[in-house]
């Protein structure tokens, strides 16, 4: 009877983990523009009054929103136009146009694209998609055409915006802000980027013709601050449909909250990085960890996941690597030591291997040159080893030199961790010495 | 009423009283009175601000009335004018005829309207004045008083702009009723003067007579006269029309221009007299038009002209002796004998466009409304006639059809204009009245006098280009238009409000107006380079310069041109600006080569331009190409005699020729040159004021705040009125109650500045985590430690974990570590190389280690 009513009952929690799992899913790999706000109340209130005036009164704007990654550029925009879509009068009337420097990577795909937001390829059937130059001054026709009072505003929105500064010339760029500063079709150029230096990208007729907006996202929160965040992202909203389930989840996140180890995995990754993707990240990994027999997120499995976050990738693949492998490293290091971080070549660390195997003299270690060879060129296509200049077939292997791209504390890290290493092999890495 | 002399008459001199005042936008200094000196009469008028006036017209008999507003002198052109602003004050017969029914009473004789029409220009040659006048408003209860004791005083009751009548608002009573005191202050003199200047002849029948003449046009603008060859007209910025100045420099010499109206007026009258034949219509049509011409453009040089007047002189000048009697007399024979000699022709021009249209309705009963006038004497003749023309017209153009008549009427016009080139190319110098309607009415009569056959049917080619031209689609909400004086101050501060004028750049205009101007009169062809940094109003002012050669085009000042613009930016690739120009100049599209072909051979061939073409070139340096050979075509070509090309040339930096021209091309592009210095602190302040005025949005300081800030920055015009514009939001959103009007205060502005200008990269460091903090500390460590300003990762890494260690943070592992520096690196605190060489990646800072210590001091 009890078997059964925990069956039914682990039926229920399965059904709704899958939703919490989707929910929470959803949230975390996706900017909503549901989510919301935190400390930009100032920005949000600049962008969206600069962006309704545009659309109410046809006046013409560029702003740059500026912030590192993960600073909610995005998302803030989102806000702004959903808001703005929102106001009867402005949804019919406003056209908007989004570009991302990281598909519109030259002018000519950024003019027909823009062309085609515009649905302005209609207007003259196909003659639109000819040449660049064509394009150009059809767009720009199209644009000039209008004036403030008469035409539909456009909203353009520049996603990495500090790539249509390498465009030639920066033309668009041009044009869309000489637009923005003349009696033209009222438009708001909005850029996104990250790049603080991005001014001093622009040309200085480019520049001059910009307005000099800049609305700065700096993640300025502190940590009481994360772990409300923290608390926001993983709490399950009210419309939940079981609504004791979603009651006690929200009670378990309250209680992980105050814990005192997820606290202290919180302060590590706030440390670490601001950026709430990282967050995201971390909480992603965690909720992973939840299956139906293990219904509520607990603090080791947050601790879990920030050990995964966190984890050396470069210490990772040494724990793979084979005995003569570790070897070469070991010599490496020692060469590096030795003459002070200058390049080697695989004949140098053959010869400190040859060293260490003929004083150490054992059977296992003892290596065919060619053997040796192989592994070391494993070594360099796992990036452990860098070669100086561009491997040319002419040039003999032996001698190409080549740099570490290990440090020497991770090297003795991945050593301790690494499962059954000869003693007398760690004993040599400790100090070059060691066979004397 | 009197009959006021005017200057012609007895000659005048006027001189300014009192010292100038203040320095307006330009070069004008304002006066507030002004004395007039009549030859041979001791007696002299001082005319102040405020007063009414007496503004020389087209007939004698009834001067304009304005209110005098502003006096000032004109020096931009060598002989200095005495220039004045007026509020324009209409008479009755200056209504047009169609709508004084609109006023549905009978007008009082002295009656006249606040002419509420703001397109219309106020800015007359104030040696056009020729008195004083008492102007008296009445209350909308008062009487217009009728009795006629005091002709010299006129009374104001309603306003008129130009639809309908209606009551004088309390504020404008007010205003007019202030100045009378000193008007009837300066009275005394002008009364006496006028007196001995009267001439004996006038009466009020004459007075009639001119009315109806007067009535004959919709408005004045048709009546006044241009001169078409004043050689070099004013080169101010605003190139406003100014009837009454040019009236009166060009007809300085032969007459005054009522006395051509007039003459022209009986010429009309009496012009049938000569013909009883009526084989003759085609020579008499001609006639009629003539006439007609003249009122509508005001030019009265076409030889019907002269020829009439010349006959008809003698008639004038008996007239203007005669005594009172006989005059009326005349006037009243002279009616009947036009109408006696059962013309056509004559009544046409006695009716007004509208009286036609209503016949042409067949409305007897509305023409009759439209014809009561006051004067039976008018009212008599002109039933009479008209009832002759509708029977003319019904035997003339039975025949036609509608579509006919429609068909003709551009013929007719075009017909006219190669009769008269002049008229053809005679600005239309509205003083009043839009006239579309009555003009083509007015024509469309003519075209049913024309014979039909001749019509060519130049003026029914489509317009419409084969392309559809693109265009963004219109709003289905109209924008809302600024409701606060923030607002407004927004609007006017964006860049894209084109202010009519550009103060502060008036000797950069001068200099390239002049330039073009010579170039344009001389039929030769000419390079100009003008340099300076952005935002300083090059292309601005060479637009204006356009723009005013472009109305003095009109006005037939200087030869017409062609203006076309390529911007550098606009262009994908160098070449295409061959098709760009090609484009525009010809309308053909063409390859880039080709269109290089065509153009050498347009502007290098004999003969083939008959007009100046006026070519901007903004943004050269984008036109460079390694042969230079745009560069060299687009300054080789104004060097052939033919090519009658001006080319002016703009880019940014000063030495644009020395540096990446070669020599042939540097040398072709001459030596006229022009720098565009940044503005000034006081001249952006003076940009910012001028597009300010009468808006009380800012406080002084605050404009002053930003035009130092940017002067000392950067002299860009469009960076100050961003932070105005800025400035002016901030303001806005600081205020809790959105409905009381704040002022920008300094603090508002000094925000705006704040935010346009200062570095980020302070405030960045300080929100960045605990971890990248380190790394910065890291990095200056070992700076410190290497004496050099870069290290490799590996190096600041080391580094790195010694710090951590000692502030007790845990151990950062190198992937966390590469994950802040990249971090770092995307916001260019740091300058990174390509994450591909991993721990020998070279960094630096993108910021000073000063700043990177105080960002991280605070802490």
């Amino acid at each position: 009877m009890s078997s059964r009513k925990s069956k039914s009952n682990s039926l229920i929690h399965t059904e709704c983990l899958s939703q919490v799992q989707r929910i929470l899913r959803e949230r975390f790999c996706r900017q909503s523009p549901h989510s919301n706000l935190f400390g930009v109340q100032v920005q949000y209130k600049h962008l969206s009054e600069l962006l309704k005036r545009t659309a109410l009164h046809g006046e013409s704007n560029s702003v740059l929103i500026i912030g590192p990654r993960g600073s909610g550029k995005t998302m803030l925009i989102n806000h702004a136009l959903k808001e703005l879509m929102e106001i009867e009068e402005v949804s019919e009337n406003v056209l908007q146009v989004h570009l991302n420097g990281l598909l519109q990577i030259n002018d000519k795909i950024a003019l027909k694209e823009i062309t085609r937001q515009l649905n302005l390829e209609n207007v003259v059937g196909d003659k639109v998609f000819g040449s660049f130059a064509e394009n150009l001054s059809f767009l720009l026709e199209a644009l000039k055409k209008g004036d403030r009072t008469s035409s539909c505003p456009v909203i353009f929105i520049l996603d990495e915006f500090d790539l249509f500064a390498h465009h030639k010339n920066q033309t668009l760029l041009y044009n869309l802000f000489d637009i923005s500063q003349s009696a033209q079709t009222p438009i708001a150029v909005i850029g996104l980027t990250c790049r603080l230096d991005i001014l001093e990208l622009l040309e200085k007729r480019v520049k001059s013709r910009f307005s000099h907006r800049q609305i700065h996202l700096m993640n300025s929160f502190g940590f009481p601050q994360y772990v409300k965040i923290f608390k926001e992202q993983l709490s399950l909203p009210a419309e939940f449909p079981d609504k004791v389930f979603a009651e006690k989840w929200n009670e378990n996140v309250q209680y992980l909250s105050e814990d005192r180890s997820v606290q202290e995995v919180l302060r590590k990754h706030f440390n670490i990085s601001k950026n709430l993707r990282s967050l995201h990240m971390l909480l992603m990994l965690a909720l992973n960890r939840v299956t139906a027999s293990h219904p509520f997120m607990t603090a080791v499995d947050l601790m879990e996941a920030s050990q995964l976050c966190s984890m050396d990738s470069k210490a990772n693949i040494v724990h793979g690597l084979s005995v003569l492998e570790i070897c070469l490293i070991i010599a490496m290091k020692h060469l590096n030591d030795i003459y002070e971080e200058e390049p080697f070549n695989f004949q140098m660390v053959y010869n400190e291997f040859q060293k260490f195997v003929q004083r150490k003299a054992h059977s296992v270690y003892n290596f065919e040159k060619p053997v040796v060879m192989k592994a070391f060129e494993h070594l360099q296509q796992l990036e452990f080893i860098k070669p100086m200049e561009r491997t040319s077939g002419n040039s003999q292997r032996e001698y190409q030199l080549m740099k570490l791209l290990l440090d020497n504390t991770q090297i003795m890290n991945a050593l301790q961790k690494y499962p059954n290493c000869p003693t007398d092999v760690r004993q040599w890495a400790t100090s070059s010495l060691s066979w004397l | 009423m009197a009959h006021y002399p005017t200057r012609l008459k007895t000659r005048k001199t006027y001189s300014w009283v009192g010292r100038p005042l203040l320095d307006r936008k330009l070069h004008y200094q304002t006066y507030r009175e002004m004395c007039v000196k009549t030859e041979g009469c001791s007696t002299e008028i001082h005319i102040q601000i405020g007063q009414f006036v007496l503004i020389e017209g087209d007939d004698d008999e009834n001067p304009y009335v304005a209110k005098l507003l502003e006096l000032f002198e004109d020096d931009s052109d060598p002989p200095p004018k005495k220039r004045a602003r007026v509020q324009w004050f209409v008479r009755f017969c200056e209504v047009p005829a169609c709508k004084q029914h609109l006023l549905g009473r009978k007008p009082g004789a002295q009656e006249i309207f606040w002419y509420d029409y703001p397109a219309c220009d106020s800015n007359i040659n104030a040696e056009t004045i020729i008195g004083l006048v008492r102007v008296i408003p009445l209350a909308p209860k008062d009487v217009v008083p009728t009795n006629l004791k005091n002709e010299k005083t006129l009374f104001v009751k309603l306003s008129w702009n130009e639809k309908k009548f209606r009551p004088l608002s309390s504020e404008l009573f007010a205003e007019l009723n202030k100045p009378q005191e000193s008007a009837a202050k300066c009275q005394k003199p002008v009364r006496a003067k006028s007196k001995s200047a009267e001439s004996p002849s006038w009466t009020p029948a004459e007075h009639v007579a001119k009315r109806i003449e007067s009535r004959h046009s919709a408005s004045k603008s048709r009546q006044t006269p241009t001169h078409p060859l004043t050689p070099r007209a004013r080169k101010r910025l605003e190139l406003g029309s100014n009837p009454q100045m040019s009236q009166q420099t060009s007809c300085a010499s032969l007459d005054s221009p009522g006395r051509i109206k007039r003459k022209v007026a009986f010429s009309e009258i009496t012009s049938p007299s000569k013909r009883s034949q009526p084989d003759k219509l085609q020579t008499l049509s001609l006639a009629l038009k003539a006439p007609e011409k003249t009122r509508e453009t005001g030019l009265s040089y076409t030889e019907d002209d002269k020829k009439a007047s010349s006959e008809h002189r003698i008639i004038l000048r008996t007239r203007i002796p005669a005594s009172k009697t006989t005059d009326i007399r005349e006037e009243r024979t002279l009616t009947p004998i036009s109408g006696g000699q059962r013309s056509s022709v004559v009544p046409s021009v006695i009716l007004k466009p509208e009286n036609i249209k209503k016949r042409d309705a067949k409305e007897a009963k509305a023409q009759n409304e439209a014809t009561s006038t006051p004067h039976r004497i008018r009212r008599k003749s002109s039933v009479l006639t008209m009832n002759r023309i509708r029977q003319q017209l019904r035997f003339l153009g039975n025949s036609k059809s509608d579509q006919e008549e429609k068909e003709i009427l551009p013929a007719s016009e075009i017909s006219d204009s190669s009769s008269d080139e002049e008229e053809a190319s005679t600005p239309p110098l509205p003083r009043r009245a839009p006239r579309t309607v009555s003009r083509n009415l007015r024509s469309s009569l003519k075209s049913s006098l024309h014979t039909p056959t001749k019509v060519p049917k130049k003026s029914l080619k489509p317009r419409m280009p084969r392309g559809a031209t693109p265009q963004i689609r219109s709003r289905s909400l109209a924008a809302q238009e600024p409701a606060s004086v923030l607002e407004e101050a927004r609007l006017r501060l964006h860049v894209s409000a084109v202010p009519e004028s550009l103060p502060c750049r008036e000797q950069e205009f001068q200099d390239i107006y002049n330039f073009v101007e010579s170039k344009l009169l001389d039929h030769t062809g000419g390079c100009m380079y003008i340099s300076g940094v952005p935002g300083t109003g090059k292309t601005a002012t060479v637009h204006e310069v356009i723009r005013c050669l472009q109305q003095a085009a009109q006005a037939n000042d200087v030869p017409p041109f062609q203006y076309i613009e390529v911007n550098g930016m606009k262009l994908t690739e160098p070449h295409q600006v061959y098709v760009q120009i090609l484009q525009k100049l010809t309308g053909q599209k063409a390859t880039a080569n080709h269109a290089a072909e065509l153009l050498a051979k347009q502007f290098c061939t004999r003969g083939s331009p008959q007009e100046t073409t006026v070519l901007l070139v903004d943004e050269l340096d984008l036109l460079w190409t390694h042969k230079q050979d745009i560069m060299y075509n687009l300054f080789d070509w104004p060097t052939h005699k033919e090519a009658r090309l001006v080319v002016l040339t703009i880019a940014n930096t000063m030495d644009l020729p020395e540096r990446i021209m070669m020599n042939r091309v540097s040398s072709r592009l001459g030596l006229t040159r022009m720098c565009f210095q940044p503005y000034t602190y006081s001249q952006l302040q003076q940009i910012l004021r001028s597009r300010l005025k009468h808006l009380k949005a800012f406080e002084d300081d605050a404009i002053q705040l930003v035009a130092r800030k940017v002067a000392a920055l950067s002299g860009d015009a469009r960076r100050c009125l961003d932070i105005c514009r800025r400035a002016t939001e901030i303001c806005e959103f600081s205020q809790q109650k959105p409905d009381s009007p704040g002022l920008v205060t300094i603090a508002h502005s000094m925000e705006a500045v704040d935010e346009m200008f200062s570095s980020s990269y302070i405030t960045a460091i300080k929100n960045s985590s605990v971890l990248e903090q380190s790394f910065l500390r890291a990095i200056l460590a070992e700076f410190r430690r290497s004496g050099l300003e870069e290290a490799t990762f590996q190096q600041i890494y080391s580094q790195h974990v010694a710090l951590c260690r000692m502030e007790g943070l845990p151990y950062p592992t190198m992937s966390e570590t590469m994950a802040v520096c990249s971090h770092l690196g995307s916001c260019r605190l740091l300058l990174v190389e390509p994450s591909r060489n991993d721990l020998l990646l070279r960094v630096r800072l993108n910021v000073s280690q000063d700043d990177v210590l105080y960002a991280l001091k605070d802490e």
